[in-house]
């Protein structure tokens, strides 16, 4: 083990190469030759002192003249606040503090957006008349526009006349929402739809995209991934689905009929404008809304 | 009889002399960092003499791996996270990319090898008992690299961003859901909101190719740690006792490296 012995080449070859680029703006021949002649003389006796041990020379070591520092005379035990014990402290401390300031934004970047500001937007389906009486439409749209095709979305409805609530005559809809409630597939309505029955499909453009509106006559619904079976209620009839399928709340605008948001249901009593609605707060695919498996799901996040 | 010392022939003196040059910049690493002991330390350990092919899953395990990461690597160069441009930025590296047919298969397929290797080696591990003391460890850290393995699985199927990638992330995520307590968060979570979308897909990407295989290449150095500093066991039917160290004085470190270790230093002999 060796020092490498200090040598003073390096800095005349860095001269010479700082001479040839200046040469090379004021004068390349003359400036750049003498730098280029600098760099390459110096270069040389730096790359022969270098390999000197390679060449099998001696290198010649100048032997350590300084004095050993004298020990700092603190007697072991006797510091009631060592300093090593104050700055390991403070090391800790501001380490803590900096990691901290870091963490907790970018940990709350990571894990919250997912949780906050949840959107729920009105889904336009167009004018109430479009929608026969007693008549089943697969309906698809667009939950946001700007978010494009991914937020296409399916729903089974069916308009079941007016209903007398009070004095006044109000529309109801049956408008189940296609999510199987066992993981989330993409339920079919069983049964013949659109040319076959010899119906056109409606299609129109509302705020919410191109809105199309197939009919269609179900016998129920039916999950193509595992099975899960529905009655025309979105009761569940068979397979693994803990309960029936989600519904959409809507309203009626302007003649317009406009969906709201979703909401889960255990199960559904009665058909069409008299059914009975065991309605819950949505739930995820898979979910227990009632029964003793609900209280596996105490505290859903928060939705819209 | 007069012994006299032979003079060396050019030929050795060339030889001797190619070795000194080979030397040189290895004892200078060597005294700067100490690498080259360390490279030493880590490849050239003792093993049992009865060591068996099944005691190659681990680094064909490790090798399917890398080759996971730098196909990878390749396919992000390509690859679009996003709704628009996911599934058409993959028809591209299939059809138009130059060989990129190639380093997609060779991901995709790889991602089945990577699974299946891995599998195989926790089944030669178990068999062996070489998961008993010490190395119990060792077994927890390559449960913990299955399960990244297969989050790497799971998250890497979303990517193509066509009807399968998108319907199977939908069941997985919600299956992910139905879990107790907090199910129901993760899934919201791993969706990125409250329904799958051009969050997802990006979350998703992240995971794939930053947040879980810098997981698992911290993972495998930690596994790998351990079986050096442990070694490797031997068979079961062994005679031998694993592991064993010998009393032999650290020799120098070069050789075996760039010397064979039988033969004399610098050939002369």
């Amino acid at each position: 083990m060796h020092e490498p012995s200090p040598t003073l080449w390096p800095i005349g070859f860095a001269i010479g190469v700082a001479v040839l680029l200046v040469g090379l703006i004021v004068d390349p021949v003359l400036l750049g030759s003498i730098g280029g002649a600098i760099a390459i003389v110096f270069g040389a006796l730096w790359a022969r002192d270098a390999t000197s041990e390679l060449r099998g020379r001696p290198v010649a070591i100048e032997p350590e003249r300084r004095q050993p520092a004298a020990a700092h005379a603190v007697a072991p035990g006797r510091e009631r606040f060592p300093r090593s014990k104050f700055l390991e402290g403070t090391t800790l401390g501001v380490g803590a503090v900096i990691t901290g300031l870091v963490a907790v934004p970018a940990g709350g970047f990571a894990l919250l957006p997912p949780f906050l500001g949840q959107k729920r937007h009105k889904v336009d389906l167009g004018p109430l008349t479009e929608f026969a009486e007693g008549q089943w439409y697969i309906a698809t749209f667009m939950v946001d526009p700007s978010e494009g095709e991914v937020s296409r979305r399916t729903a089974f409805l069916r308009n079941n006349g007016n209903v007398t609530i009070g004095k006044s005559q109000v529309p109801s809809f049956t408008i189940i929402s296609n999510h199987c409630a066992h993981l989330g597939c993409p339920v079919q309505a069983n049964g013949p739809s659109g040319a076959i029955l010899g119906l056109k499909t409606l299609t129109e453009t509302t705020k919410n995209g191109k809105v199309t509106l197939l009919p269609v006559v179900p016998a129920g619904f039916g999950c193509p991934c595992h099975g899960g079976q529905y009655d025309t209620e979105g009761n569940r009839t068979a397979g693994p689905p803990v309960r029936a399928l989600d519904r959409y709340s809507f309203e009626v605008d302007n003649g317009r009929l406009v969906l709201l948001s979703t909401y889960s249901v255990s199960h559904v009593d009665g058909t069409g404008a008299q059914a009975k609605i065991h309605k819950y707060k949505e739930t995820g695919p898979g979910e227990h809304v009632d029964g003793v498996e609900q209280i596996l799901y105490p505290l859903n996040p928060p939705h819209h | 009889m007069v012994t006299r010392r032979r003079q060396p022939s050019r030929a050795e003196l060339r030889r001797a002399r190619m070795q000194q040059a080979i030397d040189f910049p290895l004892d200078w690493l060597e005294e700067r960092s100490g690498l080259v002991g360390g490279v030493k330390y880590f490849l050239f350990r003792n093993v049992p003499g009865d060591t068996n092919w099944m005691q190659t899953l681990g680094s064909a395990t490790l090798t399917a791996f890398l080759v996971q990461a730098t196909t990878g690597v390749i396919l992000a160069m390509f690859y679009q996270p996003t709704p628009h441009d996911a599934y058409s930025s993959i028809q591209n590296i299939t059809d138009h990319v130059t060989l990129g047919w190639l380093v997609r298969g060779m991901h995709k397929w790889g991602a089945s090898v990577f699974i299946i290797l891995m599998f195989l080696h926790m089944g030669r591990v178990f068999l062996f008992g070489a998961y008993k003391y010490p190395r119990e460890l060792n077994w927890v850290l390559g449960v913990l690299l299955l399960t990244m393995g297969m989050a790497e699985g799971f998250t890497g199927y979303l990517l193509p961003w066509d009807q399968t990638a998108y319907w199977a992330s939908v069941v997985g995520i919600n299956l992910n859901g139905t879990a107790p307590f907090l199910g129901p968060w993760l899934a919201q979570f791993l969706r990125g909101g409250q329904d799958i979308g051009a969050e997802t897909l990006t979350r998703f990407y992240s995971l794939h190719m930053l947040i879980i295989p810098g997981a698992i290449f911290a993972l495998i150095g930690l596994h790998l740690y351990l079986v050096i500093r442990l070694g490797v066991t031997s068979p079961p039917w062994s005679k031998q006792a694993a592991g064993m160290e010998t009393d032999e004085a650290p020799n120098d470190l070069r050789v075996g490296l760039t010397r064979p270790a039988a033969r004399g230093a610098g050939g002369s002999e």
